[in-house]
């Protein structure tokens, strides 16, 4: 298999030297830009596999281009973020950004988030019966398996439980779920996601109060990964 | 006042008129500014001359001694009002002189603590760096111990920085809980999961109903308020110490406790356990003072109540009580009707 191509778009260059050598090492071929300016051309000379994009670049702020790529860029987008400011990271994945990480995070984890990413992208209009560890997904029928059994749902668990399996890896913010599960009309109604969180994590985790599959994240929205 | 003085003034004759009004004077100069003071001191003397001096309701005087009396009144009405307003002038100066003082100690204290808190991890990973790279003798695992040191530095300095950003915005005065409905059970479990991450050898016990309601309040104040207690618990108990959170909720009162049966602080630290930066003999203390003071300010923030008890016969106990808006779960209110049918 070809080492996919990853642009990170830091200004910082101990930032870029560091994520050069772990993606290099980790079977990527990492390319960089220090700014918006020099990260939109590389980007649309040579459509890299994803992208790394630290919000706060000296030219322009991340979200500009993090929009304008979204004009044509269809490959995922991971924001790196040295603020856990909620809304900020609300914002960048509403205009499109597949995923998030705050400065500073663990090297796992941005491997791990990178490999989801780049799944996603491939598994995306695949078969409709999916395997994860001791779940069973079966999207055409409608039903989900635990252990070889059948877990009874009802339909808005299951259509919740879905979207996110769907797309596997990504976070979905509340209001997003909100929107699509309930309605435009649902989006202030939280209190609705997390008490069917709560439900689905009761039925398909081992634990529900240790979650390995429906992961939330923290003031912003929840995930579905399959691989721990 | 005057009044008063005028149906006296039968009884108790003129002259002593005078000195009931300069009893009001000298009161008016404890509690108002020095203009309004001296207006008074010139209305009062007027009021005496116009209305008691014989004779009545005229500015004349006629015997040469109230002439005499008048002028001093005036002049000591006078010299009472500036010499008030003066004293009080030294108590104000004096008073901030004292706030200064206090806060260059408190600054103090702050960057003694910060340069210790920065100053140790930093020294560590300076130290471990080094040694890898320049000391060609260094056997595998000492390698690899090195860089585990690193990393924990890198850990402790990541939560130091977290703290300071959460004391700056609590410093900052205008921090505003933002409310919304939040699952109790998964913030407890969640924060306990972090805090056994980083102290691997620690296992903290859980007891909360898994029916527990829904509350109105600020996740990210009261996971920081968990978070930094349960955090002090595991780094500041010795490892056979038991660590044991739990949550209940009485009507309207969200009600957090956390109990180790560590050593416990000294009695007299616990008045001043959630003083800002509040630091005893030991900088032990000062590193707990960091973390409680946040506990201290984002439970006020969330306008509840934060207490250390001691626990018998020995540990400590935080009890954190919160006013909340609760919900109980009703599923079927959340499920569009026509969508039952699994």
């Amino acid at each position: 298999m070809s080492r996919p191509e990853i642009l990170i778009v830091d200004d910082e260059p101990q930032m870029r030297k560091t994520l050069e050598i772990t993606l290099q090492s980790n079977g990527y071929t990492p390319k960089s830009a220090a700014s918006a300016k020099e990260g939109i051309i590389m980007a649309s000379n040579h459509p890299p596999a994803l992208v790394l994009l630290d919000l706060g670049l000296p030219d322009e702020s991340g979200h500009v281009l993090l929009q304008k790529l979204r004009r044509w860029y269809t490959n995922p987008v991971i924001i790196l973020s040295v603020q856990k400011n909620e809304e900020d990271i609300v914002k960048a994945l509403d205009n499109g950004a597949n995923d998030y990480l705050s400065k500073p995070f663990r090297t796992g984890e941005l491997l791990a988030r990178i490999r989801s990413a780049l799944r996603s992208l491939i598994t995306d209009d695949a078969d409709t019966a999916l395997n994860f560890r001791d779940i069973q997904i079966d999207l055409s029928a409608r039903l989900v398996r635990k252990n070889n059994q059948l877990v009874r749902l009802t339909s808005t668990e299951y259509n919740l439980l879905a979207l996110l399996v769907r797309n596997e890896g990504k976070v979905l913010t509340h209001q997003y779920l909100l929107r699509a599960i309930w309605g435009p009309g649902f989006i202030n109604q939280s209190q609705y996601l997390r008490v069917f969180i709560a439900q689905i994590r009761k039925k398909i985790e081992t634990d529900a109060n240790r979650p390995e599959y429906l992961l939330t994240e923290s003031g912003v929205g929840y995930r579905f990964i399959s691989q721990i | 006042m005057a009044c008063i003085c005028f149906a006296l003034s039968g009884l108790v004759g003129y002259r002593v008129v005078a000195f009931i009004l300069l009893v009001t004077v000298s009161i008016l100069a404890i509690t108002f500014d020095i203009l309004p003071v001296l207006v008074a001191a010139a209305l009062s003397a007027f009021i005496w001359n116009f209305f008691f001096i014989p004779p009545k309701f005229t500015i004349h005087v006629s015997a040469t001694e109230d002439t005499i009396l008048l002028i001093m009144y005036f002049v000591i009405a006078m010299i009472n009002a500036v010499l008030t307003y003066k004293i009080r002038r030294v108590e104000k100066i004096s008073s901030i002189k004292e706030e200064r003082a206090n806060s260059v100690k408190l600054y103090n204290t702050i960057l003694n603590s910060l340069s210790h808190e920065l100053r140790t991890p930093l020294a560590a990973i300076i130290g471990a760096t080094d040694n890898l790279q320049t000391n060609s003798h260094l056997t595998s695992k000492d390698r690899e111990q090195l860089i585990a040191e690193i990393s924990k530095a890198c850990l402790r300095l990541n939560q130091q920085v977290e703290n300071l950003l959460n004391i700056s915005r609590l410093e900052s005065g205008h921090i505003q809980a933002k409310n919304d409905w939040c699952d109790i059970v998964e913030l407890v479990y969640d924060a306990v999961k972090r805090v056994e991450e980083n102290n691997r050898d620690r296992k903290i016990h859980i007891s909360i109903n898994q029916e527990f309601p829904l509350c109105f309040l600020d996740k990210g104040m009261l996971d920081q308020v968990i978070y930094n207690l349960l955090n002090n618990a595991a780094i500041h108990t010795e490892t056979s110490a038991r660590i044991d959170i739990s949550a209940t909720i009485h009507g309207d009162i969200l009600a957090v406790l956390i109990e180790d049966t560590g050593s416990g602080f000294v009695n007299g630290d616990i008045k001043d356990v959630f003083d800002k930066f509040s630091r005893s003999k030991a900088l032990t203390t000062a590193r707990r003072g960091l973390g409680l003071s946040i506990v201290k300010g984002f439970t006020d923030a969330m306008s509840g109540n934060v207490d250390l008890e001691k626990v018998h016969p020995h540990g400590s106990r935080f009890v954190i009580t919160i006013p909340v808006k609760s919900s109980s779960i009703k599923l079927a209110e959340y499920e569009p009707a026509r969508d039952i049918n699994r």
